[in-house]
């Protein structure tokens, strides 16, 4: 049964609406809340991403003293629309020297991942279209997947430029990973859980120092693990900008070396499913760190204001879908996208403030500097915890 | 010793970390986009705004008719021919008074124009001159070769009613080269 009906007991069998919530209602049926949740998510990542790319546009332009797309619909917000159109209308031309199996596959390798992360992804307390027990594994096991769309990407287009792109981004994705995930690592020590909405929850049970827990503001403000885990979050978060082949480390599709880089042999809607997985990973990443850092759903109290609510019309209603417990959810989604939103506008914000690290560089930050630094926290904090329990 | 070493400074912690100057930058843009200080958008929102064209800009070259409404052009062909790209195209044709010639066809062809002056320069009747007209477009190769009837139309932008009216700039400053020779040959005699 889906914990988000898990006030509910029996039901009503008479008329229509009543068959409706006891469908709902009925623990056989959980599957059909999830695909309405998948339904939901699978409809917003795309729309989020349309969005997005029209704020990186213009976010670009206003931090460059330019105006960016400011004609379709107002602000220019519809831009993103426009553009899609312009895609399906564009010739899928699929060039004659490449593997075409592969060359296929990759575009959809590049967008099945992150949209197979987000169902893994804690939005609200019980919302999450599977809450698996080892749900960081999971995320990193999906994620990963996403260097082979861009390898393959790059090595099935045939020809040198996507190539060079590919190996880069393979050689790079493949080195990121390890700092992200020891430093992720450190997190699931000190939350002693992989269940991502156990790790939201470690963050928000007030802050325990010396056996002691405190509740005050300023104490469920250093519970999240951004203040526990301050160089860790760091870490994850360079190693995420890197995972995503984000600004400053987007050499796998450095335009002044390798023309687009991976897509550069991409055209039509195959590119812009390329566009769609690059910033669905961005959603992932910033929404992984959120939950992980950042207190995924919780905003210092803000997210109980409707606990009582839910509770006496739970009680009063048995055998009902609880109306005020989906309120409750709502207002903890918008929590989340209100720090995605942020997030994720830091993202393009760094994209239009820093340079391009050089090839060496970004291999001698991963290796040398973010390794034994995530290792050197990772012990840290196995000491640090080992000290206290 | 055809090399010098030169002997760099020892990078501090902070300046090793990279985390403060990316900061710095993080600061930097975004004082752009709160448009602190003097930063103001430089964007030009083309079609409405347009640039500021100096008064020597040699645009489409166009013809003009005097206060009267009559043709100036007298089909010498003189720009015809020294049109290096030979982009004009001249039909005389005979007509009634004192001028007795002007042109049946006057063909200019905007794809072959390369906007150097020299039929301004050459033309003997001051009929021919450099608009500041920029934006030349047309959907077939035909429709760029602008006819007579649309160069005296495209005329009427160098003055206010005419096209007269700002044309006698370029006698100006033809007189004024001339009385500046007369002063010289004056001084030779």
């Amino acid at each position: 049964m889906n914990p988000l009906l898990a006030q509910l007991t029996a039901a009503e069998t008479d008329g229509w609406w009543a068959g409706f919530q006891a469908f709902f209602v009925a623990p056989e049926n959980a599957w059909a809340v999830s695909l309405l949740l998948v339904l939901i998510v699978g409809k917003t990542i795309p729309g989020m991403v349309s969005l997005l790319v029209w704020v990186e546009r213009r976010g670009a332009a206003l931090l460059q003293d330019r105006l960016g797309p400011n004609r379709v619909g107002p602000f220019g917000i519809l831009q993103s629309i426009a553009d899609l159109v312009k895609f399906i209308f564009k010739e899928d031309v699929l060039p004659g020297h490449v593997n075409k199996p592969i060359f296929l596959l990759a575009p959809a390798l590049a967008v099945i991942p992150p949209l197979v992360v987000l169902s893994f992804i804690p939005w609200g307390a019980n919302v999450a279209i599977a809450d698996v027990d080892t749900g960081i594994l999971a995320c990193f096991a999906f994620s990963s997947l996403h260097v082979y769309s861009v390898s393959l990407g790059g090595w099935a287009s045939n020809s040198k430029y996507p190539l060079l792109g590919g190996v880069r981004a393979a050689a790079q994705m493949i080195s990121y990973e390890i700092a992200l995930g020891l430093s992720a690592l450190s997190v699931f020590v000190i939350a002693g859980t992989l269940r991502l909405h156990d790790v939201v929850m470690f963050q928000t049970d007030g802050l325990t120092i010396a056996g002691t827990t405190y509740d005050a503001l300023w104490a469920r403000i250093l519970d999240w693990n951004l203040f526990k885990q301050p160089l860790g979050a760091i870490i994850f978060l360079i190693a995420g900008f890197a995972e995503t082949n984000r600004h400053p480390f987007d050499m796998p599709e450095a335009e002044s070396e390798l023309a687009a880089g991976y897509h550069t042999e991409f055209s039509s809607m195959k590119f812009a499913l390329f566009f769609l997985g690059e910033y669905a990973a961005m959603i992932v990443m910033s929404s992984l760190f959120i939950v992980m850092y950042l207190g995924g759903w919780t905003f210092f109290g803000v997210e109980n204001l409707l606990t009582d609510w839910v509770a006496e019309y739970g009680a009063a209603n048995p055998g009902w879908i609880n109306w005020p417990l989906i309120v409750e959810a709502h207002l903890h989604v918008g929590i989340f996208l209100g720090k995605l939103a942020f997030l994720l506008w830091f993202f393009i914000w760094v994209r239009w403030s820093l340079p391009r690290f050089r090839y060496d560089q970004l291999m001698s930050i991963g290796w040398k500097r973010l390794l034994p630094a995530s290792l050197l926290w990772f012990a840290l904090t196995a000491v640090g915890v080992a000290l206290v329990r | 010793m055809s090399y010098v070493k030169v002997s760099r400074r020892e990078l501090t912690l902070a300046e090793k970390l990279y985390l403060p100057s990316i900061l710095a930058g993080l600061k930097n843009t975004m004082s752009h986009l709160l448009r602190r200080g003097d930063n103001e958008i430089t964007t030009m929102q083309y079609p409405e705004e347009k640039w500021d064209l100096p008064s020597y800009y040699r645009g489409v070259p166009v013809l003009v008719k005097d206060e009267d409404e009559r043709e100036k052009c007298v089909a010498c062909s003189l720009c015809e021919f020294v049109c290096p790209p030979r982009a004009i195209s001249i039909i005389p044709k005979q007509i009634e008074g004192v001028v007795e010639k002007a042109p049946e066809v006057f063909d200019i062809d905007m794809l072959r124009c390369i906007f150097c002056g020299y039929c301004e320069e050459v033309c003997p009747e001051q009929a021919i001159f450099m608009s500041k007209e920029y934006e030349i477009c047309g959907q077939t190769r035909e429709e760029l070769v602008y006819p007579m009837d649309k160069l005296y139309e495209l005329g009427k932008t160098l003055g206010t009613d005419g096209g007269v009216k700002d044309a006698p700039k370029k006698w100006e400053t033809l007189a004024r080269e001339q009385g500046q020779q007369g002063l010289a040959s004056d001084q030779d005699a």
